[in-house]
């Protein structure tokens, strides 16, 4: 108990030491507050055009302190409701994948044999494709919308947390604790959701945390690309699309949602990065 | 070896079955009668001759397993329809913008490793040193930096402000001006894990007993590091290729969209806007496919690059 | 005629948890065609010893203190002078056969590189040699090994490799770090008897934690503890009359004296204890041995000791 307790202080001191851990968990706070505070933050309303105020430059006029669109839209506004929508469709794509993925991973790596076979098949099938052809299409079938683009992204999505799932279950299964479980008696779902659960915790952590920082980059790609919503949201990837046809004139409305998106990947990528040379002593080892 | 290769590919069946009857049901999960959906403009109409026509070739009034049947025979024997829009086959635009995709890759892959392998090895030698820090600071910005956003500032910076480079374009069947600014644009996400990556795995070589061997030889401290290190340290690098072009592809859906590049991904895109399904089914089965064959292949070409692996029983 | 004399060397190093003082005020010396074993635990500092001798330590090290090398000081050497000298004047053999061998270099090639860069011979008469060397150290169809990778050779067999690769430029210093470790019994008195018989005109500096080893190879033995020698002593003296405890007890712990181990642990290399080093372990111990760091002594006959109580 004592080695435990040992273990568990020993990472809540590398978390402090974690310099990316503190930078990548400070953005994300900071990209929060601000989704849930935009209402009030924003000094206009997002979706309202004004087409007298077209295209106004950044630093120019008081009352749209970051300029304006080409249907005269504030354009600070649309940048933090953005932050909303980015973290949305984040966190429901990843809330989703993984609990897909982690039901599926415990299953085939418990049961093993037939159910295993079946979805380990699933999963070689979704990964032979390239992810966003794959998405892609399924955004494009689906037909514009928020919606498309998260199915799109649950079904790429759900494979990875299945695989580090189902490898942790298949070495746990071996272990006494679990036999023990078992000789007294307990069920199948009891074992799982009791003994095998909490052990899998960590890596999924750290999965999901860089999952994040995937799904976000790949809704605005995807948004980009013209299969996300449609123009008055203020999704980022959107908001870059249409602001590139003035891009000579008002650069800002291609470079600040640019920099927001990648802020928002950054941090989750530093946070997960740094979780796992935290969670995952073999990899640490490296540095 | 042989049998190794063989019970790869045999693996593979079950997967690239799913694959071929997922691609196969796009058309059935678009919104409509398939043959209606495949035979109608982005303008809403449809010609009914053709989709009579098409409903006779694809067997549409049969049962579905056979309409597949019909399907997967003629697609492994290199038939994947036509193409709504230009009436050629599927297959023609495919290899056609196969080869526009793949020069991309290429030049991007060596881009990438140009940049990310002397970088990873210099931050490994010279560890926490500024140049270390930078490089390290600089491949986490290029691992989350949107490349569709990369791509529109380079654009900017030289097609517009600068005047060097052309926008967008195809240029003369892709020549150089025109395909160094996708080239880079798609290669700087892949060199920033490859430089990471570089940077790790040197570190470890570093690490090893070997090396102490090495320099108890007299070796110079070049060789050491150039030869003794390096030639672990690039082990999983290599392996990484194939990870590597998975990585180029999915990138170049949106790259070559940006820059108005004839290959798979503009391919894709333009062909779902357009409604052009069959050519869509096309692609995802011909993507999937060669994705799946380069995997295996790099797969396999482990063996000759670490000596340490091989494939007795395994 | 002294080959190799270390003068006061000490070798510390950095680390988060303080100076680590792994080799403590060192003297001994070594002359030509001996063979000098050194002994002790795991973690005394004795392969500390060897790596300072070749000038292999990580940038966290400090080294004070002198190693005459024929009579020039090897810590003035320029970098540059070092590296021809080791691997052809000076060869370690370190520990560990199987990481010490670089997985993706053929085993011919990481034995002609040292002839190349050393006798500068061409490739094919550096591969020639390097086949001759395996073959010396008795490893069958050389020529065809030569070719192989080293995860294709047993523990035993990279123990040759190793060997030869340090002898391929005939030095005429070695240092052995652990030669036998980790190699079950009949392999083990193989690699004995092909080191004494590659050997025999050499000196050498034989770093090892097994007595019976050192009984077979050398001439004379230092007993190493907590960073500094506290027993050295020509090989019959060692083994007939031990002065010190530690090396009483340590005879104590062979298998055929019956597997008596010393009790506790050797102290940490940071923060050494006040007086003898060995004192919290000794029987013998008085209060004296708490307060004052004995001095090595000479007792006659090249026999030396660092122990209050060795003339009783």
């Amino acid at each position: 108990m004592a080695q435990h307790n040992n273990q568990f202080m020993d990472v809540i001191e590398r978390f402090k030491e974690s310099r990316s851990v503190t930078i990548g968990a400070t953005i994300i706070v900071l990209f929060c507050l601000l989704a849930i505070f935009a209402p009030q933050l924003s000094p206009n309303n997002p979706t309202k055009a004004c087409l007298d105020d077209r295209l106004i430059s950044p630093f120019t006029e008081f009352r749209y302190p970051l300029g304006t669109d080409h249907l005269g839209r504030c354009f600070l506004s649309r940048l933090l409701y953005g932050t909303r929508i980015s973290l949305m469709v984040g966190i429901t794509v990843v809330s989703i994948s993984a609990t897909v993925g982690i039901i599926l991973g415990v299953v085939s790596g418990y049961y093993g044999g037939l159910p295993d076979a079946l979805i380990m098949r699933l999963v070689d099938a979704t990964l032979a494709f390239p992810s966003i052809f794959l998405a892609v299409a399924i955004a494009g079938i689906l037909g514009q919308g928020l919606v498309s683009v998260m199915i799109a992204l649950v079904v790429v999505d759900w494979t990875k947390y299945a695989r580090v799932v189902r490898g942790s279950v298949l070495s746990l299964k071996e272990k006494e604790f679990i036999e023990s479980a078992r000789s007294l008696g307990a069920t199948d779902l009891h074992i799982m959701a009791r003994h095998i659960l909490p052990n899998i915790v960590a890596p999924i952590i750290v999965v999901a945390t860089l999952g994040m920082a995937y799904v976000i980059l790949s809704a605005a790609a995807l948004s980009f690309l013209g299969f996300g919503p449609q123009p008055p949201t203020p999704e980022w990837g959107v908001m870059l699309n249409a602001g590139r046809v003035y891009m000579r004139t008002e650069p800002h409305l291609t470079i600040l949602p640019g920099l927001a998106i990648m802020a928002m990947v950054l941090a989750f990528n530093l946070l997960g990065d740094g979780l796992r040379d935290i969670l995952d002593p073999k990899r640490s080892v490296i540095e | 070896m042989f049998n190794y290769v063989l019970k790869r590919i045999l693996q593979l069946i079950p997967a690239l079955l799913i694959v071929s009857v997922a691609s196969f049901s796009i058309i059935y999960f678009a919104p409509g009668d398939p043959a209606e959906t495949i035979c109608t403009g982005p303008d809403g109409n449809t010609n009914p001759e053709s989709v009579e026509k098409f409903r006779i070739e694809m067997g549409l009034d049969k049962p579905l397993h056979t309409q597949y049947l019909i399907w997967l025979n003629n697609v492994v024997h290199g038939d994947l329809g036509y193409s709504f829009r230009s009436e050629k086959p599927v297959f023609e635009h495919i290899i056609t913008a196969f080869k526009a995709t793949l020069k991309l890759s290429i030049v991007s892959l060596v881009v990438s490793l140009i940049i990310a392998v002397p970088l990873g090895i210099l931050s490994a030698i010279r560890q926490n040193s500024l140049i270390d820090v930078s490089c390290m600071v600089g491949a986490s910005l290029g691992v989350s930096m949107p490349n569709f956003w990369l791509g529109l500032l380079l654009m900017l910076l030289f097609g517009v402000y600068l005047h060097w480079l052309p926008v967008a374009g195809y240029g003369a069947g892709g020549d150089i001006e025109h395909i160094i600014l996708p080239a880079i644009t798609l290669g700087t996400g892949s060199a920033a894990v490859t430089a990471r990556l570089m940077r790790s795995s040197m570190l470890e070589a570093l690490g090893q007993d070997y090396i102490q061997t090495a320099r108890a030889k007299g070796v110079p401290e070049q060789v050491v590091i150039g030869k003794h290190a390096l030639k672990n340290a690039l082990i999983p690098v290599v392996t990484m290729v194939g990870l590597n072009f998975g990585y180029l592809l999915n990138g170049s859906v949106v790259v070559e969209t940006i820059f108005g590049w004839p290959g798979l991904g503009s391919l894709i895109v333009d062909s779902i806007n357009m409604r052009d399904y069959m050519m869509v089914q096309g692609c995802m089965i011909f993507v999937a496919v060669l994705f799946v064959a380069v995997n295996m292949i790099v797969d396999i070409s482990y063996k000759y690059i670490d000596p340490r692996i091989h494939y007795g029983a395994a | 005629m002294n080959l190799l004399e270390i003068i006061n060397l000490t070798t510390h190093f950095q680390t988060p948890d303080g100076i680590v003082q792994a080799v403590d005020k060192i003297d001994l010396s070594i002359r030509e065609k001996e063979t000098f074993g050194l002994i002790g635990e795991t973690g005394c500092g004795k392969t500390v010893i060897g790596l300072t001798i070749m000038r292999l330590l990580p940038p966290t090290a400090t080294v004070g203190g002198e190693i005459l090398y024929n009579g020039k000081n090897l810590l003035e050497v320029s970098e540059t002078g070092m590296r021809k000298i080791r691997g052809e004047e000076i060869a370690i053999i370190l520990q560990n056969p199987t990481t010490s061998l670089n997985p993706v270099l053929k085993v011919g090639e990481q034995i002609a590189e040292a002839i190349r860069l050393h006798q500068g011979l061409n490739k094919h008469d550096a591969k020639k040699k390097a086949i001759e060397m395996l073959d010396s150290v008795r490893i069958s169809s050389p020529s065809r090994r030569a070719n192989e990778y080293p995860h294709k050779f047993s523990g035993g067999m990279k123990q040759r490799v190793m060997i030869a690769m340090g002898l391929a430029c005939d030095p005429s210093f070695i240092i052995a770090d652990e030669p036998t470790k980790g190699l079950d019994v009949t392999i083990k008195a193989q690699i004995v008897e092909l080191m004494k018989e590659m050997t025999e005109h050499k000196a050498m500096l034989l770093i090892t934690h097994d007595l019976g080893v050192a009984a077979e190879m050398c001439d004379r033995i230092a007993l190493m503890y907590a960073g500094e020698l506290v027993e050295y002593a020509p090989l019959d003296e060692i083994f007939e009359k031990p002065l010190h405890p530690y090396t009483i007890g340590f005879l104590n712990s062979l298998p055929k004296k019956g597997l008596v181990p010393i009790p506790g642990m050797s102290p940490s290399l940071i923060n050494f204890p006040d007086g003898c080093r060995f004192h919290s372990r000794c029987d013998y111990a008085t209060g004296e041995c708490k307060q004052k760091h004995p001095d090595m002594v000479e007792m006659g006959n090249g026999h030396f000791v660092r122990c209050f109580h060795a003339r009783s």
